[in-house]
């Protein structure tokens, strides 16, 4: 007998949650006691009065079984919404990395040109280094990240995504 | 402070008692320990509460679960930090897997303590997060009443379970004159009723149903009494059959016509092979947990399904179903009721869907071959049915054969009567629950029937038992064996039977007597009966070592990873193993 693995897609959820100890481990471990994967999970405030935090959460699994997460979700006590932003239609998704590389030289000349060309900002600077600061979607930034392995990378930083609806309306 | 002396102040212990009072509490199971000595000497100058000192925080859980269950209010629960928590785990699992509603109450290290692996801490809060419904760690007396209201709140309503409160010593002890209140209805809105688009157009696929039948769960005893009532009128308008999972007998009456007892692993052959057969399947209430559904591709194959429940992540979790309801289920079925009636739909004919259960009822699946000789495990259930059935008793038990057994050959009649493990499955369930159902029912009849492994996984309760004067009795189905896991053994593994003896047991008789109970043991069918009467007859707690055939199985059995139409009836369709897809199977 061998372990079956299934397809998989890939769906980004916004969390509408309490801001109080422990709500994130609740979320987390959730996922984790049930089998769920997390590729990123991001948190912060989003309130005035600093009630309300909002998550973003990008998982993978089959179809019924992100229904399943949703639902699982949706009952923990501090959670209020949940979105599938996958599932609502047309969104945005941001990342910020910060990419540190070195080297001299050629190398150094061909970090620059690749990170014009990428529109990241370097943010700091010595005579054999630069970090550099990207955001855009995921995709983009593992394009950069790998170009950046050539030249000398160092170390690499990233938020994890956000997410919005497009258009005027809330989600 | 000195100008507003008027202000009486309170202690974080005062205001959990008089909070608990508030929520109408009067009985809480316990066990007391360094951490929770303020509230313990709260709880002393407080009449109004009464204290079960159980023998082990196991037993608090389980007779607070016990309690819960058959008087339909939350059970609640009081232990010391580290250890007493720690044991009292099993039991908030066992509730949360099958929705009961408790309060559950740790003392913790003071506030400034917490994560100093200090003397008897433990991460409650973290160990209890995901076999609670809700919990949470008080750091401020100020906020304890607010949430202990909420606790309450979340605990019994929607779809209930158990709620952890942790309570740093230092919070007990500390006064505060505030009673800060948090706003607590936006945060929490179960399911009520059903979208009437919904009940309409599941009131039209039943009426027109060939062949519908009727899936209940615990789900309609937790809806309380009401909806059992629901339930019998709603079968009786529709003319189909009903079924239940383990956890919801009793909703539907067992000696109502419509009845074709329980479904699944060992259901019976008419109500598997009804669930088999539908057209339209109305689930109310249950899960399609996988002792109930066997193979999943081969579950109901042709059926339309209904499912009503009032937990959303409930619904399509392991079968899609093609009419989702999220409403609780006493009301939905109300709505049907009425809905069924305003357009005056009539039963449908289920001459030939009945004429067809006819067939599967007359394979007779519960018969199994009597002896003169030996007393036979379901024998025994039969004859303390017989004796008790015109005394409605509350039924406790533990895990194993003899649970099944007991589903199979007792039989309930009304809701919150019958008390068992049903999702963990914990083995010494059985008699803190019972103790707790006592304690809620002081003038009702209540048995734990119990296995010789599992009763003593919990024995100590039995002190609990004669220090309260509770009547209970424990009779105990002794096969000498584990008995569900050597037959799991003679089925899959070749009769290799693994650390499955039941060895070096008490004398129960004589563990009675040393408890303070009676104890009885009969091994002879033609005494049986004799024996049960003087059992009954006793005021007092009694232990009943009934000595049954040792090696009997429990059928019928849909083996792990098969489908509902390939029930083994008998034990000569057993084959001794099974490949290894089935072997990975719970
Ligand atoms: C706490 C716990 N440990 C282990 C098990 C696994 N288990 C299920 S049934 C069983 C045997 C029960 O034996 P007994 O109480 O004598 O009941 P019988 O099956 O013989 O009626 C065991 C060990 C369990 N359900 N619960
Ligand atoms: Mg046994």
């Amino acid at each position: 007998m061998h372990i079956k693995q299934e397809l998989t897609e890939r769906h980004v959820l916004t969390l509408t949650v309490d801001n109080e100890a422990g709500t994130l481990a609740r979320i987390a471990g959730m996922f984790t006691s049930r089998g769920y994967n997390i590729d990123s999970l991001t948190v912060a405030d989003i309130s005035e009065d600093h009630t309300t935090s909002r998550i973003t959460i990008v998982t993978r699994g089959p179809p019924p079984v992100i229904d399943q997460i949703i639902a699982q979700c949706e009952r923990l006590i501090p959670v209020h919404k949940v979105t599938d932003l996958t599932e609502a239609g047309p969104h945005v998704e941001r990342e910020l990395a910060l990419v540190k590389v070195r080297g001299t030289g050629d190398q150094r000349v061909e970090a620059m040109r690749l990170a014009d060309i990428y529109r990241a900002r370097v943010i700091d600077a010595t005579v054999n280094s630069f970090i550099f600061e990207i955001t855009g979607g995921p995709d983009k930034i593992d394009t950069f990240v790998a170009l950046m392995r050539e030249v000398g990378l160092v170390e690499v930083g990233r938020t994890g995504i956000v997410g919005l609806m497009r258009g005027a309306e809330g989600s | 402070m000195s100008e507003d002396f008027a202000v009486p102040e309170k202690s974080g212990a005062e205001i959990l008692i008089d909070t608990l009072i508030e929520q109408g509490v009067d009985t809480v199971f316990g066990y007391p320990g360094g951490a929770v000595l303020p509230i313990y000497d709260a709880l002393f100058q407080h009449k109004k509460i009464r204290h079960v000192l159980v023998r082990h925080e196991a037993g608090a859980a389980h007779a607070a679960e016990g309690y819960a269950r058959s008087t339909g209010k939350p059970g609640v629960v009081l232990v010391t930090s580290g250890p007493g928590a720690t044991n009292a785990v099993t039991g908030i699992a066992d509730a949360f897997m099958d929705s009961i509603p408790l309060i559950v109450l740790t003392g913790q290290v003071a506030t400034n303590l917490i994560g100093s692996d200090a003397f008897q801490e433990a991460d409650t809060v973290g160990i209890t997060r995901h076999c609670s419904k809700h919990n949470y760690l008080v750091k401020d007396p100020a906020d304890l009443a607010s949430t202990v209201r909420e606790a309450f709140a979340i605990a019994t309503k929607g779809r209930p379970g158990p709620v952890v409160i942790d309570i740093p010593k230092n919070v007990q002890v500390a006064t505060t004159s505030t009673d800060v209140k948090r706003a607590t209805s936006s945060r929490f809105n179960p399911a009520g009723e059903a979208d009437y688009a919904e009940i309409n157009r599941a009131v039209e696929l039943l009426a027109n149903a060939k062949a519908p039948i009727l899936y209940t769960g615990g789900g309609v005893i937790n809806s309380g009494p009401d909806a059992s009532a629901a339930l019998r009128e709603l079968a009786e308008l529709c003319g189909a059959p009903v079924t239940s999972t383990l956890m919801g007998l009793g909703a539907y009456p067992a000696s109502g016509d419509a009845w074709l007892g329980m479904l699944g692993m060992h259901g019976t052959y008419e109500a598997n092979m009804a669930m088999n057969q539908c057209d339209v399947m109305l689930c109310l209430g249950a899960r399609f947990d996988d002792r109930v559904t066997g193979r999943l591709d081969a579950f109901s194959p042709d059926s339309i399904k209904i499912h009503i429940d009032i937990d959303r992540s409930s619904i399509n979790k392991t079968v899609r179903v093609d009419l989702p309801i999220v409403a609780d289920v006493g009301a939905a079925m109300r709505q049907m009721i009425e809905v069924w009636k305003g357009r005056k739909y009539k039963a449908a004919a289920l001459d030939d869907w009945w004429a067809r259960i006819k067939g599967w009822r007359a394979v007779d699946c519960l018969s199994y071959a009597d002896s003169t000789q030996e007393i036979m495990p379901q024998y025994a259930i039969e004859r303390l049915f017989a004796a008790t059935k015109d005394k409605s008793p509350i039924i406790t038990t533990e895990v194993g054969q003899h649970q099944m057994w007991a589903a199979q050959h007792f039989h309930f009649d009304a809701p919150n009567k019958w008390l068992t493990s049903g999702g963990l499955g914990t083995m010494g369930y059985g008699l803190p629950a019972a103790v707790g159902a006592q304690m809620g029912n002081p003038d009702a009849l209540v048995i734990d029937i119990a296995g010789e492994a599992s009763i003593q996984m919990n024995i100590q309760e039995m002190a609990t038992a004669t220090q309260y004067r509770l009547p209970v009795k424990v009779f105990i189905l002794n096969n000498e064996w584990m008995g569900m896991v050597r037959q799991w053994q003679e089925l899959t593994y070749e009769s290799r039977f693994s650390e499955s003896y039941s060895d070096s047991l008490p004398d129960f008789v004589a563990l009675a007597e040393a408890y303070g109970w009676k104890g009885i043991r009969c091994s002879d069918p033609a005494k049986l009966d004799e024996a049960i009467a003087e059992m009954l007859a006793y005021d007092g707690p009694v232990m009943f070592d009934c000595r049954v055939h040792k090696t009997s199985n429990c059928f019928p059995m849909i083996p792990s990873g098969a489908a509902h139409t390939d029930m083994i009836l008998h034990s000569d369709e057993v084959s001794g193993t099974m490949d290894d897809e089935a072997k990975a199977l719970v």
